[in-house]
């Protein structure tokens, strides 16, 4: 069986995060920030796979469902703020909704 | 000898009865307690004084202890009263002329609507003055200084409703205090080095301890020195006193002529001692006595208030008890204490007959001709003028005068410079004085008389003229009898005053030279300031006379050195300028906000920004360091 | 037990007043009343018993330890001398004055206005008998809360800011203070290996160099704002001014005293070196102030503000006394403290009184008084002349004394805060001119004094009288444990000479922990 090096796997996580944050970054549009986000949960997701893999144990996985779920989660709140966002701003444009300064 | 506890404690329940039942006692009453709580501690006196020479010359002094009043860390001092015969001489003052003056103010103050706090302070003064003469500590002296400086505060400023009055008694009290502070730094200064604040084993243990002359004795004279010059209104702190005319006449004449402004003198003779042993304080008082003597005199010249002619002569007269203590004239000085009590108090007794009579009238300028309307009060007031300017022979102040005129020359202390200074000042007295009888109670009539004295304004004026001519006669110079009652009975407390022998031929000359110095300046004035319709107000070249008037000008002086100066501070930074600095630092932490607040700008991607440098940084230190 | 109950007493009745007032009005004051009256029935029993017994010759009367957060080594711990007896009893006659000012004004709020004045004074009590320096800070913290809170619920136009400066003020310096205590625990834990908040163990310890100098200065700070020293004085002018009356009597008679209790207890007997070291400066700030209160006294139109400032001057008699730290100094110390509280709480008292009749406490807007109210008139009179140093009264016997002790440590300091005397006569006669003396400014009629207030001021009055005339009870009452103070410090007065230097001071050998009980 072919092994991946560990360090390939992690600077493939490494690559993955960093496009999901540059999406963080740089987009405006609400829905592409969640989506980033999403990358960003996967990225450190197969990141815990490859240290699990590294380690022949189990945890890797295991926090990678943690992380299912809590992206799970995490969408659902996420989802049901864009719709309050729309309802409230008609917009998805996130600088919009900078009311709260100091 | 039980009793002299009560001598003090009387007019101080005569004080807490009309104070605390000012509104529910009648009018009779209050005259009743407020004159006969001083008539009986008069009699208390008389009685203490009989006792004393009864003891004499066996023993020549006696201490009461009431209770013991501070015993904390090494200080003892006692609630204790010591009686001499310096303090009898006082007590007897105070008391007796206390005691006419009060009659006379029921009379004086009869329609005034405060009457019962006029006699409740009047009553006051007299008990906190007991209490300074008779202390037997320092401390003690000083709860009565400073006592008599409150009474006098309270009744300068009696008719409160003018600001002028208020004004006239905080500077009384202001001034003053300046010399009790500096008097209180002496008594700090004693008591650092000598462990007792209790007079008379204060001057034991200082004579054992210091060398004639010495540097710390001399601080410590000249800082008690300080507090006599602020209480007796001498140079330079005597501008109070023409102010403090603003009280009612009885005031003047029982706080400011008779009895309180001879605090300092007292203060002196108490501690004569010290004194003595320090020949710079010594010089240093007659030279202000001599000083304050003349300018005082001169500015009673060119006074148009009759108050304040006497108020300048007061100041004047204590003048001479200053140089006559400086020269070492113990007995020269406290008899011309005592002569001056009578006859000043009847100066201002009668001038506020006068005053009351013309309904508050006060400028001499619009009396005249009062010899023929007001006859007892003419004769009274000539009495005590008479006395005030010396006349020879047949007065009080004649002998007192002369003898410290005589002192001042031939004391081992005393020299020519003072002689003159004495004489100068006894020209200048007679002439303000005449000038004052004249422009008072000759030339014609200017304002009508309203209501004549009378009987308790009478009585007591009669009986302090009969004194102000007669007192003289207990103590009167060889060359004229050589009675010596008053001095033969001070010299049990104070020493006798040596004269220098090779000086004692040239008495007689100086006698009859100050005898026509004053009948002289009687003629004078009367050449000058003959009786005529309308009396030129001077005969001084105007600004001398404003000059004069002003008494010296001291009083703008000190009002542009230390009044101006001090409330224009205390205005400018009336805001306090260190809390700038809180306010400052409370406004820095707000700017701080205001920066860092700008960061917080609402906007998701901005803080999404900061957290991945943050964590990039974080995670950059964590690799390479 | 009895120090206990002194503490717990208001506190209890604190919040049995907020529960109270709930279901019948008026009966927080009552409740207030009658707690401090029966501490002060306790205390006046105490005192008999003592003075009785004789048990005055020894420094400590009463001991109270118990464990209470061992691990740590903190145990409530209080004990009690002449001199917190003293502090004590003043707490507890202001407090009733207090009430007694309070009586009719707060009239909204009421159970928590009590509430907040019983538990300053519970913490006030707490302060003067704690000898465990946790407790100390644990006490220290626990008069400031309520207080902010009588001012900023109670107080005038400008409460918010003048109770948030006060807190301010007040907590940063008292967090410097807890630096410095724990700094002190630690040092004493490394040189003993015993981890103790415990005074009397804490006492003696070496605490060498900069670090001396850090935590004696931790200290110093935090009592220099309470007392208020110049230049940390400039929250108390808007604290008092803003403060309900009774705020104010508490703050000038007793908050201030806290200071000067913790400079005498704890600045120098813990660090007496470092303390000698800085004494000249503390003297220096100590006349500073003494004069710049009287010069800024004089300029104020605000009675009570005024009041407050007259406060700065004579908490610098205060200071300079203990920093002279010889038994006639601290004496003088110690009737100032009380005679202070006295005269200016009653002139507190009057100010509000006046602020009630007129509504203003503009001294401009007052003026021939005198005729209208005698009594308050002839009252004000007392206590301005009392607050100038008259002779006769508490608190000439006060500054007299300090200044005799100050003088054998530091001539010109004593002749430079002598000058004060003089400032305070032109500001305390200030007082009555603009108030009472001059032209009738009202028209309408006003009340004088009624009896309630009456009572009250003559109560401080013949306080005032009686000081002035026989302080030998209050002398004797504290002589004991200032002697016990002055003798085992050795404060070495730079400006002194001929005092040994001892290299190492140490104050607790006679004190070996164990209680001291006197009568039940």
């Amino acid at each position: 069986m072919l092994t991946i090096p560990t360090s390939h796997g992690l600077i493939l996580a490494g690559i993955i995060f960093v496009l999901g944050l540059v999406c963080v970054l740089v987009r405006r549009n609400i829905i592409f920030i969640l989506l980033g986000l999403e990358i960003m949960f996967n990225a450190v997701g197969l990141a815990f796979v490859v240290a699990g893999a590294k380690w022949g144990q189990a945890d890797g996985q295991i926090m990678f469902l943690f992380i299912l779920t809590t992206t799970a989660a995490e969408v659902s709140i996420g989802l049901a703020l864009v719709f309050k966002m729309v309802h409230h701003f008609h917009t998805l444009d996130i600088d919009q909704a900078d009311r709260m300064k100091g | 000898m039980e009793f002299v506890g009560y001598i003090p404690l009387l007019p101080f329940a005569g004080f807490l009865v009309l104070a605390l039942g000012a509104q529910r006692l009648t009018r009779p009453l209050v005259g009743v307690v407020g004159v006969g709580s001083i008539g009986a501690s008069a009699l208390l006196s008389a009685l203490t004084a009989a006792g004393l020479l009864k003891r004499l010359p066996g023993e020549t002094a006696f201490t009461k202890t009431l209770w013991t009043w501070i015993d904390t860390g090494g200080l003892h001092l006692d609630m204790a009263f010591y009686i001499d015969s310096l303090t009898v001489v006082m007590m007897l003052v105070i008391t007796f002329v206390g005691f006419f003056i009060h009659l006379y103010s029921t009379g004086y103050m009869a329609e005034d609507k405060d009457y019962a706090r006029f006699f409740a302070c009047m009553n006051l003064f007299v008990s906190a003055m007991l209490v300074l003469v008779m202390a037997e500590n320092l401390p003690l002296l000083y709860l009565g200084w400073e006592g008599v400086g409150l009474c006098s505060y309270l009744l300068i400023g009696f008719w409160y409703t003018d600001k002028a009055n208020g004004y006239a008694a905080r500077k009384a009290f202001v001034v003053t205090r300046v010399g009790d502070t500096a008097m209180a730094v002496g008594l700090f200064l004693l008591y650092n080095h000598l462990g007792t604040l209790s007079i008379q084993p204060t001057m034991i243990k200082a004579s054992s301890l210091w060398p004639h002359g010495s540097g710390t004795l001399t601080l410590a004279t000249l800082l008690l020195l300080g507090g006599a010059v602020g209480k007796s209104a001498q140079l330079p702190l005597q501008t109070w006193l023409p102010d403090a005319m603003a009280g009612p006449t009885p005031v003047s004449a029982l706080i400011h002529a008779a009895t309180m402004v001879t605090a300092g003198v007292y203060l002196i003779a108490r501690t004569h001692v010290l004194f003595m042993l320090s020949p710079l304080a010594m010089t240093v008082t007659a030279m202000i006595g001599a000083a304050t003597l003349l300018i005082a005199g001169f500015s009673a010249l060119c006074q148009h208030d009759i108050k304040r002619v006497l108020a300048y002569s007061t100041i004047s007269q204590l003048g001479y008890m200053f140089l006559a203590l400086g020269v070492g004239a113990w007995s020269a000085a406290v008899f011309h204490l005592v002569t001056h009590a009578f006859f000043k108090a009847l100066l201002f007794l009668a001038a506020g007959a006068v005053i009351h009579a013309l309904h508050g009238e006060q400028d001499m300028f619009r009396m005249g001709g009062l010899k023929n309307r007001l006859p007892l009060t003419f004769w009274t007031f000539l009495a005590g003028a008479a006395s005030l300017a010396a006349l020879p022979l047949v007065t009080a102040g004649f002998y007192s005068k002369d003898m410290i005129i005589w002192e001042a020359y031939a004391s081992p202390l005393g020299g020519y410079g003072f002689w003159l200074a004495a004489m100068a000042g006894a020209l200048v007295t007679s002439l303000y004085t005449s000038r004052m009888v004249i422009l008072t109670f000759f030339g014609t009539v200017k304002t009508p008389v309203h209501h004549p004295p009378g009987l308790s304004m009478t009585l007591p004026l009669s009986v302090l003229a009969v004194l102000s001519l007669t007192a003289g006669f207990m103590e009167t110079p060889h060359t004229l009898g050589g009675v010596h009652i008053f001095s033969g009975l001070l010299h049990y407390a104070l020493p006798e005053t040596k004269i220098v022998q090779s000086r004692i031929t040239l008495e007689i000359l100086f006698q009859i030279l100050a005898a026509t110095t004053a009948v002289g300046g009687i003629v004078w004035a009367f050449f000058l300031y003959k009786p005529q319709p309308e009396p030129a107000p001077s005969r001084l070249p105007k600004s001398i006379d404003r000059f004069l008037f002003s008494g010296w000008g001291f009083d703008g002086l000190y009002d542009r050195v230390f009044v101006r100066p001090y409330l224009a501070l205390a205005h400018l930074d009336k805001n306090d300028i260190i809390d700038r600095f809180y306010l400052a630092l409370s406004q820095a932490s707000l700017g701080c906000n205001r920066i860092f607040s700008l960061t917080q700008n609402g906007r998701l991607r901005t803080y999404v920004w900061g957290m991945g440098i943050g964590a990039a940084v974080v995670i950059f230190m964590a690799v390479t360091l | 037990m009895i120090m206990a109950w002194l503490i717990l007493i208001p506190i209890f009745c604190g919040i049995l007043a907020w529960i109270l007032d709930r279901r019948i009005t008026g009966s927080a004051r009552w409740t207030a009343l009658v707690a401090l009256s029966s501490n002060l029935g306790v205390l006046c029993f105490l005192v008999r018993s003592f003075t009785v017994s004789g048990v005055t010759q020894q420094p400590y009367l009463m001991d109270l330890d118990i464990p209470w957060i061992s691990s740590a080594g903190i145990h409530f711990h209080l004990a009690m001398d002449g001199l917190s007896l003293v502090l004590v009893l003043l707490t507890h006659l202001l407090g009733l004055v207090a009430v007694l000012s309070s009586w009719k004004e707060i009239r909204e709020k009421e159970g928590f206005f009590y509430f907040n004045l019983l538990w300053v004074l519970g913490g006030i009590i707490g302060v003067f008998l704690s000898m465990d320096l946790f407790l100390f800070y644990f006490f220290w913290e626990m008069m400031l809360i309520p207080m902010f809170f009588l001012i900023s619920v109670y107080g005038h136009e400008n409460r918010i800011y003048a109770s948030v400066k006060f807190f301010l003020f007040t907590q940063v310096s008292g967090l410097l203070m807890l630096l410095s205590i724990l700094g002190l625990y630690f040092v004493h834990a490394d040189i003993t290996g015993n981890y103790t908040f415990n005074y009397f163990e804490l006492l003696g310890t070496p605490v060498s160099g900069i670090f001396g100098i850090l935590f004696m200065l931790g200290f110093l700070v935090a009592f220099a704002v309470k007392l208020p020293a110049f230049p940390f004085h400039t929250w108390l002018p808007d604290a008092h001014t803003e403060a309900p009356t009774a705020g104010s009597i508490i703050l000038a008679g007793l908050l201030l005293k806290t200071g000067a209790y913790g400079m005498i207890r704890f600045v120098i007997p813990l660090f007496p070196d470092a303390a000698a070291a800085v004494s000249k400066t503390v003297m220096v700030l100590a006349v500073a102030g003494i004069i710049y209160g009287a010069l800024l006294a004089l300029s104020q139109t605000d009675f009570k503000r005024l009041v407050a400032y007259t406060s700065v001057s004579h908490m610098g008699f205060v200071m300079l006394g203990i920093f002279a730290w010889n038994t006639l100094a601290l004496q003088g110390v110690v009737i100032q403290l009380i005679c202070h509280g006295l005269s200016t709480g009653a002139l507190f008292f009057l100010a509000g009184v006046l602020k009630d009749r007129l509504h203003t406490r503009d001294l401009n807007k007052m003026g021939g008084l005198w005729a209208a109210v005698p009594k308050m008139a002839v009252l004000t009179l007392f206590f301005a002349l009392a607050s100038l140093g008259l002779p006769g009264l508490g608190n000439f016997i006060a500054e007299f004394t300090i200044l005799l002790g100050v003088f054998k440590a530091d001539k010109i300091m004593a002749a430079a805060a002598s000058a004060g005397l003089v400032g305070a006569a032109v500001y305390s006669l200030w007082i009555i001119q603009s108030a009472f003396h001059g032209p009738l400014t009202i028209k309408e009629t006003i009340a004088d004094l009624s009896f309630r207030e009456t009572t009250a001021l003559v109560l401080m009055l013949l306080g005032l009288v009686w000081l002035g005339m026989n302080p030998g009870p209050v002398f004797r009452m504290a002589q004991p444990s200032l002697d016990h103070l002055t003798r085992s410090v050795s404060f070495e007065h730079p400006g002194m000479c001929g005092v040994s230097s001892k290299p190492v001071t140490c104050l607790h050998p006679e004190y070996s922990g164990g209680t001291v009980h006197a009568a039940p």
